[in-house]
């Protein structure tokens, strides 16, 4: 059977060791995490957490994301295909700069990958390409053909759904009604 | 539920001080003198100091643990409140766990277990994986070494919250004083709300020593973390649907219900909608046993009757129960016919295992009187009827010869039923794990609720005696009778000696038949009857017994059985029953695993 690649995204409490409390989830199910990305949300003290991993399909990630919900530091967890997501990759290409010179004219490959080069110094020149996994990697084959690559890194999966809504937030206002319905109730008693 | 239990007794635990404290908190920012007076009673306290308030401000008055260097401390705080705080010695913190297990199982309360740091707390493993997998409301704290050494292999340094976070609902480290409180605030929150489980807080030697200003809150609220879903009205109508319209139902009650104080909730759906029910293990005594509708327990070692009706129901209602691969046996074939709805407080459990048509996830006890409003009152006689001639059979084959031996070695099953009648079924029934587990399972008759502790997801052997310990602490009035294998014994007997400096009043039914039973009978049936380390050397147990001042009698025939047991029940303090019983008996029925849950063994014995 042919796997789909999932993107899961977390909404956690910035709080030590969530990773791992995320990562076992994955482990325990033997999936294997393709690429992840943490960085903080536009909300305070809440991270952001896009993971992409290959499962079999929807049964797998519906069950896994309800695990990664039901964790106590873990404000929601979603999962989305490719089809609902603008997303993309950084990746980050080393090549010798006596190499570049040798091989001559750079501008086709500038153009064609819309590559953009960071640093030039006497020894390396630093390309960086956004993008899908497939234009990263092509980008990567042809120069790893031609001029040869020193170094190579590509970064985690980021990505944002099509939809309108921001379903943290949502999530987020329902839990502060449940807050004041909740004082409320105090204060009756 | 739970939660508003622990308020009351908070309430009556804190100190007059700390109640103006509390709620002086509440009104904090609205009334400026209020405040003032506050403040000025607020006080400056050590960090153990702090915890052991904050224990009692949870309503904790029973602790069971063992001192290390990292908790000295907190054991010098509770030197202070030897009034308001026992502190049970155990022998060993696997002991200390199970036994706040067995205190919360039968109590309602959050037990709560203090072990030291390193080998303290990895001996706690056990207990607390334990806990997670049957769902128990704990608080383990944990002393860890002086924040500045963490990460430096320090003498008896481990990395408790790597270690015990896929085992917990919730693991916190501590590093400062000022978060002791929150911390042991929400752990209580979080260990006894929605779905309970164990929660550790590991907390640095430092923490402990140094002081800060104490001021105490209950936790109520944490935006991540919802633990109660609210019912969904069309979900209710949806169930209360399918049952009315079910001519075969059948209820399947698990531990769920316990958990929720959701025992009359379920009694009054069940007798409305004339629904006969089987138990899980754990779900054994949400019901009592004689119920006209109650047809028994599931799974590999479950009546033969509610198993084989599982696969031919119409609706197949599942109440806090978790489709356990026990309880259905192989899942390609398991209520395929059926309709399911699930009752469950945990979203994640909903299409686990078995696909469900209707999900109502919320607290049994809100979801149960909502469904029942809607059920119209039926009766299904030909449906029960249907059971009879399955536990007729059952009966036949195997409950007749296990409980009313013509001869031969004792039974289990016959000393289980024995002791379940002398104690009128009253007793809280604690049992280790293997055989004699299955044994007091199937044969105990459970009259009142919270009264089966066993180690039931896990499977923990050595469990019982320990958890025994904890049952007697959680509820002292009952009998507490420990029905434990020659095995499972062993692995924490030292136990002995908790129950010696404590004068704990167990009655201890050891069922001897010098073998790991449980293995050894998988061994006779799959593996040629090879037996391979399963038959053991043991001690003279009585004698081991004897040593700690535990009175202690063995049993090799049927004619000294009854009055043995009598004496046992009869005898002020402890007791050790060592029965010797048939070396070779086999639990039976059983669903071999991973075969179809109607695929039963009922054994030779006619």
């Amino acid at each position: 059977m042919s796997k789909t690649l999932y993107t899961i995204t977390v909404f956690s409490e910035n709080r030590v060791g969530v990773l791992n409390q995320i990562t076992t989830i994955f482990t325990r199910r033997q999936l294997n995490i393709e690429t992840l990305s943490v960085s903080p949300s536009t909300i305070e003290g809440i991270h952001k957490f896009t993971i992409t991993t290959f499962a079999d399909d929807e049964v797998v990630m519906k069950k896994l994301v309800r695990l990664i919900d039901k964790r106590v530091d873990i404000l929601k967890a979603y999962y989305n295909t490719d089809e609902d997501l603008v997303h993309q990759e950084l990746a980050l290409y080393k090549l010798s700069t006596e190499k570049v010179l040798e091989h001559g004219s750079i501008e086709y490959l500038v153009r064609k990958y819309n590559v953009r080069i960071l640093e030039i110094s006497k020894d390396c020149v630093v390309f960086l390409k956004a993008g899908h996994f497939a234009e990263t990697q092509a980008l990567f084959e042809e120069l790893a053909n031609t001029i040869g690559v020193l170094q190579f890194v590509r970064s985690g999966r980021i990505a944002i759904t099509k939809s309108k809504v921001e379903r943290l937030s949502d999530m987020l206002a329902k839990r502060e009604e449940q807050k004041r319905a909740l004082e409320q109730e105090k204060v009756m008693e | 539920m739970i939660v508003k239990e622990n308020q009351v007794q908070s309430v009556v635990a804190l100190s007059a001080s700390m109640e103006v404290a509390v709620r002086g908190e509440n009104r904090m920012g609205e009334e400026a003198n209020a405040r003032k007076e506050i403040e000025a009673r607020e006080e400056i306290l050590s960090g153990s100091e702090i915890i052991v308030r904050a224990l009692m401000a949870e309503g904790v008055d029973t602790l069971f643990g063992y001192p290390g260097g990292a908790v000295i401390p907190i054991f010098d705080a509770l030197y202070d409140h030897k009034e308001r705080m026992r502190h049970i010695l155990v022998r060993h913190e696997q002991g200390a766990v199970h036994a706040a297990q067995g205190y919360a199982r039968v109590s309602g309360k959050v037990g709560v277990a203090l072990v030291t740091s390193g080998p303290g707390a990895t001996n706690a493993i056990t207990g607390i994986a334990d806990a997670m997998m049957d769902s128990t409301p704990l608080v383990v704290i944990s002393g860890q070494v002086t924040s500045n050494l963490l990460g430096s292999d320090a003498f008896q340094e481990a990395d408790v919250i790597g270690v015990t976070q896929p085992i917990t609902k919730w693991a916190h480290q501590v590093r400062r004083v000022e978060e002791i409180a929150w911390a042991i605030s929400k752990a209580f929150y979080i260990a006894s709300s929605g779905r309970p489980g164990p929660v550790v807080i590991d907390i640095a030697k430092d923490a402990q020593v140094n002081s800060c200003t104490y001021s105490y809150e209950r936790t109520t609220f944490l935006r991540s973390y919802q633990p109660v879903p609210e019912p969904e009205e069309d979900r209710i109508k949806q169930a209360a649907e399918l049952i009315n319209r079910a001519k075969k139902p059948l209820a399947l009650v698990g531990q769920g219900v316990t958990l929720g104080n959701a025992e009359h909730e379920l009694q009054a759906f069940l007798e409305k909608g004339g629904i006969p029910f089987a138990s899980t293990t754990l779900g054994l005594s949400a019901m009592p046993s004689g119920h006209p509708l109650n047809r028994g327990m599931l799974g590999m070692h479950g009546n033969v009757a509610p198993n084989i009706k599982s696969n031919e129901c119409d609706v197949l209602i599942a109440i806090g129960m978790r489709f356990d691969d026990r309880v259905t046996g192989n899942l390609d074939t398991y209520a395929k016919q059926a309709k399911v709805i699930h009752f469950d407080i945990d979203l994640s459990e909903m299409d686990k295992n078995v696909m469900t048509t209707v999900k109502v996830v919320g607290d049994a006890k809100q979801t149960l009187p909502l469904v029942t409003d809607y059920l119209e009152e039926r009766t299904h006689p030909e449906w029960l009827a249907e059971f009879e001639p399955l536990h007729e059979k059952e009966y036949d084959r195997v409950i007749r010869s296990e409980l009313y031996p013509e001869g031969g070695a004792i039974k289990m099953g016959e000393v289980v039923n024995k002791v379940s009648e002398a104690t009128r079924g009253k007793a809280i029934c604690v049992t280790d794990v293997g055989q004699h587990q299955m044994m007091s399972a199937r044969y105990f008759k459970f009259t009142r609720h919270r009264s089966l502790v066993t180690s039931g997801g896990l499977g923990t052997m050595g469990f019982g005696l320990p958890a025994g310990i904890g049952a007697k602490y959680g509820a002292p009035d009952r009998t507490v009778c420990i029905f434990v294998g020659d095995g499972g014994l062993q692995m924490t007997m030292h136990e002995f000696g908790t129950i010696m400096e404590h004068a704990v009043d167990v009655k201890i039914i050891l069922l001897n038949n010098s073998y790991l039973g449980m293995v050894r009978q998988w061994q006779e049936l799959f593996f040629e009857e090879r037996y391979s380390s399963t038959r053991m050397k043991n001690p003279d147990f009585v004698k081991v017994a004897d040593a700690y001042g535990i009175k202690g009698r063995k049993v090799t025939r049927r004619e000294e059985l009854d009055g043995a047991i009598r004496e046992m029940l009869g005898h002020d303090g402890a007791y050790l029953l060592e029965v010797v019983v048939e070396t070779k008996g086999m639990v039976y029925p059983m669903v071999p695993a991973g075969e179809s849950i109607t695929n039963i063994l009922l054994g030779n014995s006619q």
